[in-house]
C-alpha cells in the first residue's frame, strides 16, 4: 500500500509542478494587456504605462514566473489587477459557493444514478430495464442550461418557492443559503446522474458474464445476494473513476448554470478575469483546479486499492 | 361558527395591515450585466463603475443631470473671468466625506492636480488638459486657470472620472469608495452583488431609499426571469431586447426606452487600401440599410444615425437621408472608385451583441456590392490590442459610449487613421468657443463633414432599455452619461 501510494503522490506533485510552467507560459502567449483593458479608449498612453508600473507588468518574465511560483509554495497567490484584492480571498469567497454546489451535485447524482443503473442491469432485456436506460439517454442528451431554465420557470418565476438566482453569502444564514443552491444542483445533478447509471449498468452487466458470478450463482447464492455481494463490488472501479472525474467538473466546468442562477462561483470568476486578462486570478484559479484535479485523481487511486485489494501490492 | 367567521376576518385583516406596513418600500434590487472590477471611478474606464458610484457615492464640481445638462454639485456656484480663462468655485460648507473627514478645497486641489499628474492612471486624462494651474483661495474658494478658454470645461468636470475623492482614502477607493454624496458604500461581494446604503450625514437633499443592492446577472435569459420572480425589481440597462414585449403588456412592469450616447458605428482604417478612397467609404456607408441592421440585431430599438452625434443633443442635425440605404448608388460609386466586382476585405468583431449580430448583417449586405467581409470575432482585450492600438483591421463595429466624444475623429493617431485639417479646425474653433448659438453652428458643421467624408459608416444609437417595477419612480429614462442616480428614486404607493 505505502508504495503504491507514495509513488502515486510524487507524480502528483511533479504533474503540479509542470503544470504551473505549462499555464504560466500559455497565459503570457494570449494578446491583450490588462491595463489598457481597464483604462479604455480614451486613456493616454502615459496614463496606460503609470497604471502598467503599479501593476508590476514590466518586469521580465522570468522574474515574474519564480516570483508567482515562489508565491505560490509559500500560499501567496498574488493580487487581482482588476479587483486589487488579494487572488487567495477572491478564490475563497468563491469556492464557499462552488465547493457545497459540486458537493450536493455529487451526492444527489449518486443516489439517483446507482439505483437506477443496479436496477436496469438487474432487469435487462425487460421492459422495466430498458425503460431505465431510455430516460437515462434523454437526461444526457438534455442541455443542463436549458433544464435549468425550465427549473427557474417552473419553481422561481410561476411558484415562486425559491429565488430565480443568485447567492445571498452563507453570511446571510444557511438556510437561505442552501435554497439559493437547490435549483441550481439538480440541473447539474441530472444530466451527471444519466451518464453516472449508464456506466454503472455496462459496468454490472460485464462482470454479471463473468465465470466466478456463474459460480457464485452455481453455489447457491440468490440473484440478489450475488448482484451486491459479488458484482457491484467489482463493477465499482470503473464508477469511481467517472465520479472523480464529476467532480472536477462540478468544481469548474459549471460557468453555464453559473451564468444561469448568477451564482458567485469558480467557473464565472475564471471567465471574467480571462476577459479582462486578470492573469494572475487565470493563473491562480487554473493551478487550484489542477491540484484539485489531481488530488482526487490520486484519491481515486487510492481507493481503487480499497475496493480491489489486488491493488495494494502493486508497485 | 360564528367565532370561526371572525378568526378568519381577524387574519385577513392582519394580512392587509402586514402588506400595508411592507409597502412602504425603501429598499430597492438592481440588476446590471457587468461587474466593475472595482469602484474608483478616477482609475478605471469601465461604464459599470460609475453605474454604481455616480452622484450617489462621488460628486464632482459640478454633475451631469438626466438631459446631459450641466448642474452645480459640491461647487455650489462659480465665476469666471472676462477672458473665460479662470474659474472661482464656491464650495458648499459642511461636506463630509463618508469616513467623517471634512471637505474643503484643499481636497478639490488634491484631486485635479492627482487626474492630471504624472503618476496619473486617470482614464480620461484628456478631461484635465486644459488645467494650468490649481489655487485654494480660502477653505471653501477652489480658482481653476485654465491654459485656453474651453467651452467644454464645466461639462468635463461634471464626468465620473474628475470626481472629488480625500488624500485619507483616495488610495483604497477601489475596494472601500469614500465619496460626499447621499449614499454610502456598504458591501461588496465579488461576482454577485455590491449594496450602497443611505448617508445620514448628507450635506444636501437626502436620498429616499435607505438602500440599494446592485445584483451582478449578466444572462440575459436570468435577467428576465430575475425579474419576473421578483428577485430584482429594476433593470435600468436591460440586455435581453428579445423578451421587452412581454414586459410591455405585463401591467406589473414599465419599460422606458431612452437615448444614451452611444454612437455604434462601422469603423474603417482610413489609410489601409481601398478604404483610404472616400468613394469606397460612401459605397459602404450607401450599402447599408439602417433599418433592417437595429430590426435584425436590436429587435427594432436603436435610433438611426448619419453622422457621429447624439440624436437628443440640441445641435443635433439628421443626416440619415444624406447617408441612405441605395444599393444601386453603392454599386456605381464602387465603379466609380475603380472596383466594380468589389474586393475582399475583414470584418473584426468586439463581443456585444450589437456587434456580433450586427455584423452578420452589414457582411450580408457588403456582399450585394461585391464586397466580400470575412468576419473576424475577438474578444475585448484583443480589439484594443489589434484594432484600438496597433490599427491591424480593416473594418470593425463598435459603439463609442462616451459623451460629448465628437473630437475623436479629430485626434491624431486614432484608429479610424482619420486625418481631415478641416475638421481638426472645427474641434479646435469648439473647444474654445463658450457661446451657445455659435457651438451650435460648429458642432453642425462638423456632423456635416462627417457624414460627407464617411471616416466611419454610422450606424445607430445604442438606445437605454430599461425595465422596472411599475411603481418605482426616479429612475432615468435616458443615459447622458452611464449611471444609475438613485438620489431621488423612490417607491409609489
Amino acid at each position: 500500500m505505502l508504495t503504491y501510494a507514495t509513488k502515486r503522490a510524487l507524480i502528483a506533485i511533479l504533474t503540479l509542478l509542470a503544470a504551473s510552467l505549462v499555464v504560466f507560459a500559455m497565459l503570457e502567449i494570449v494578446p491583450g494587456d490588462p491595463a489598457r483593458l481597464m483604462l479604455g479608449m480614451n486613456a493616454t498612453e502615459d496614463a496606460v504605462h503609470n497604471l502598467q508600473e503599479q501593476m508590476g507588468l514590466n518586469q521580465p518574465l522570468a522574474i515574474r514566473y519564480f516570483s508567482w511560483l515562489g508565491g505560490l509554495l509559500t500560499g501567496d497567490l498574488g493580487k487581482s489587477y482588476t479587483y486589487s484584492v488579494p487572488v487567495f480571498d477572491l478564490i475563497k469567497e468563491r469556492v464557499a459557493v462552488s465547493l457545497p454546489l459540486a458537493v450536493i451535485s455529487l451526492a444527489l447524482s449518486t443516489l439517483i444514478a446507482l439505483p437506477v443503473g443496479i436496477f436496469a442491469a438487474s432487469k435487462r432485456g425487460k421492459f422495466s430495464g430498458t425503460l431505465a436506460m431510455g430516460v437515462a439517454q434523454v437526461g444526457v442528451a438534455i442541455p443542463n442550461f436549458w433544464f435549468a431554465l425550465l427549473l427557474v420557470y417552473l419553481f422561481a418565476v410561476t411558484l415562486r418557492l425559491v429565488p430565480a438566482g443568485g447567492f445571498p453569502g452563507w453570511g446571510a444564514g444557511f438556510g437561505v443559503s442552501l435554497k439559493s443552491l437547490i435549483l441550481p444542483s439538480i440541473a447539474l445533478a441530472l444530466p451527471q446522474a444519466a451518464i453516472l447509471a449508464r456506466v454503472t449498468r455496462s459496468a454490472l452487466l460485464e462482470v454479471l458474464g463473468e465465470d466466478y458470478i456463474r459460480t457464485a450463482r452455481a453455489k447457491g447464492l440468490s440473484r440478489r445476494q450475488v448482484l451486491y455481494r459479488h458484482a457491484l463490488r467489482n463493477a465499482l472501479i470503473p464508477v469511481l473513476t467517472i465520479l472523480g472525474l464529476q467532480f472536477a467538473f462540478l468544481l469548474a466546468g459549471t460557468i453555464i448554470i453559473e451564468n444561469v442562477f448568477y451564482l458567485p462561483g469558480l467557473g464565472r470568476l475564471v471567465f471574467q478575469a480571462i476577459t479582462q486578462r486578470d492573469l494572475i486570478v487565470v493563473e491562480g484559479v487554473v493551478m487550484l483546479l489542477i491540484a484539485t484535479l489531481i488530488l482526487v485523481n490520486l484519491l481515486v487511486d487510492l481507493s481503487y486499492a480499497i475496493v480491489d485489494p489486488r491493488l495494494r501490492g502493486r508497485s | 361558527m360564528k367565532s370561526w367567521k371572525l378568526a378568519i376576518a381577524g387574519v385577513a385583516i392582519s394580512l392587509v395591515m402586514s402588506s400595508a406596513s411592507f409597502a412602504a418600500k425603501t429598499n430597492l434590487v438592481l440588476g446590471i450585466v457587468l461587474e466593475p472590477p472595482h469602484l474608483d471611478p478616477t482609475a478605471g474606464a469601465a461604464a459599470a463603475i460609475d453605474e454604481i458610484v455616480y452622484a450617489n457615492i462621488f460628486e464632482g464640481l459640478t454633475r451631469i443631470g438626466p438631459k446631459g445638462n450641466v448642474l452645480p454639485a459640491l461647487a455650489e456656484s462659480w465665476t469666471q473671468s472676462d477672458d473665460g480663462k479662470v474659474y472661482t468655485f464656491k464650495l458648499h460648507k459642511d461636506v463630509k466625506f463618508h469616513d467623517g473627514t471634512a471637505f474643503d478645497a484643499d481636497d478639490v486641489k488634491f484631486s485635479l492636480d492627482r487626474a492630471r499628474g504624472d503618476k496619473s492612471t486617470n482614464a480620461q486624462k484628456g478631461l484635465f488638459s486644459a488645467i494650468d494651474t490649481v489655487n485654494v483661495v480660502d477653505p471653501l474658494t477652489v480658482k481653476v486657470a485654465l491654459k485656453q478658454p474651453s467651452g467644454d470645461f464645466l461639462y468635463n468636470m461634471g464626468w465620473g472620472d474628475a470626481v472629488i475623492v480625500a488624500p485619507e482614502s483616495a488610495g483604497t477607493n477601489k475596494d472601500k469608495p469614500v465619496g460626499t454624496g447621499p449614499f454610502k458604500f456598504d458591501s461588496w461581494a465579488k461576482g454577485s452583488q455590491i449594496v450602497i446604503a443611505k448617508n445620514a450625514d448628507y450635506w444636501g437633499k437626502p436620498a429616499l431609499l435607505d438602500k440599494a443592492t446592485f445584483r451582478v446577472i449578466p444572462d440575459p435569459a436570468a435577467a428576465t426571469a430575475a425579474l419576473l420572480a421578483g428577485d430584482v425589481q429594476a433593470f435600468p440597462v436591460f440586455p435581453s431586447y428579445e423578451t421587452i414585449p412581454q414586459f410591455q403588456v405585463d401591467p406589473r412592469f414599465k419599460v422606458v426606452i431612452g437615448t444614451t450616447e452611444g454612437e455604434t458605428v462601422l469603423g474603417m482604417n482610413n489609410k489601409k487600401p481601398p478604404f483610404d478612397n472616400p468613394k469606397v467609404r460612401q459605397a459602404i456607408t450607401h450599402a447599408i440599410d439602417r433599418k433592417s441592421l437595429i430590426d435584425g440585431a436590436m429587435f427594432g430599438f436603436g435610433t438611426p444615425i448619419g453622422s457621429f452625434f447624439p440624436p437628443h443633443h440640441p445641435a443635433y442635425v439628421d443626416l440619415t437621408a444624406e447617408t441612405a440605404y441605395d444599393p444601386e448608388l453603392a454599386k456605381k460609386l464602387m465603379a466609380e472608385a475603380g472596383h466594380p466586382d468589389g474586393f475582399k476585405t475583414t470584418l473584426k468583431l468586439p463581443p456585444p451583441t450589437y456587434a456580433r449580430r450586427g455584423g452578420e448583417i452589414i457582411a450580408a449586405e457588403l456582399r450585394e456590392i461585391g464586397i466580400d467581409a470575412e468576419i473576424i470575432p475577438v474578444e475585448w482585450a484583443q480589439w484594443l490590442d489589434q484594432v484600438f492600438k496597433n490599427k491591424d483591421y480593416a473594418m470593425t463595429i463598435v459603439s463609442h459610449t462616451e459623451p460629448n466624444d465628437l473630437n475623436i475623429f479629430s485626434r491624431d493617431d486614432y484608429y479610424f487613421n482619420y486625418d481631415s485639417t478641416a475638421f481638426k479646425e472645427l474641434i479646435k474653433q469648439i473647444d474654445v468657443t463658450s457661446d451657445g448659438a455659435e457651438r451650435t453652428e460648429l458642432y453642425q458643421q462638423a456632423q456635416k463633414l462627417l457624414a460627407k467624408d464617411v471616416p466611419a459608416a454610422f450606424l445607430f444609437q445604442l438606445p437605454k432599455t430599461g425595465v422596472w417595477d411599475a411603481k418605482i419612480e426616479g429612475l432615468w429614462e435616458n443615459g447622458p452619461i452611464q449611471a444609475n442616480d438613485l438620489t431621488s428614486v423612490k417607491w409609489l404607493d
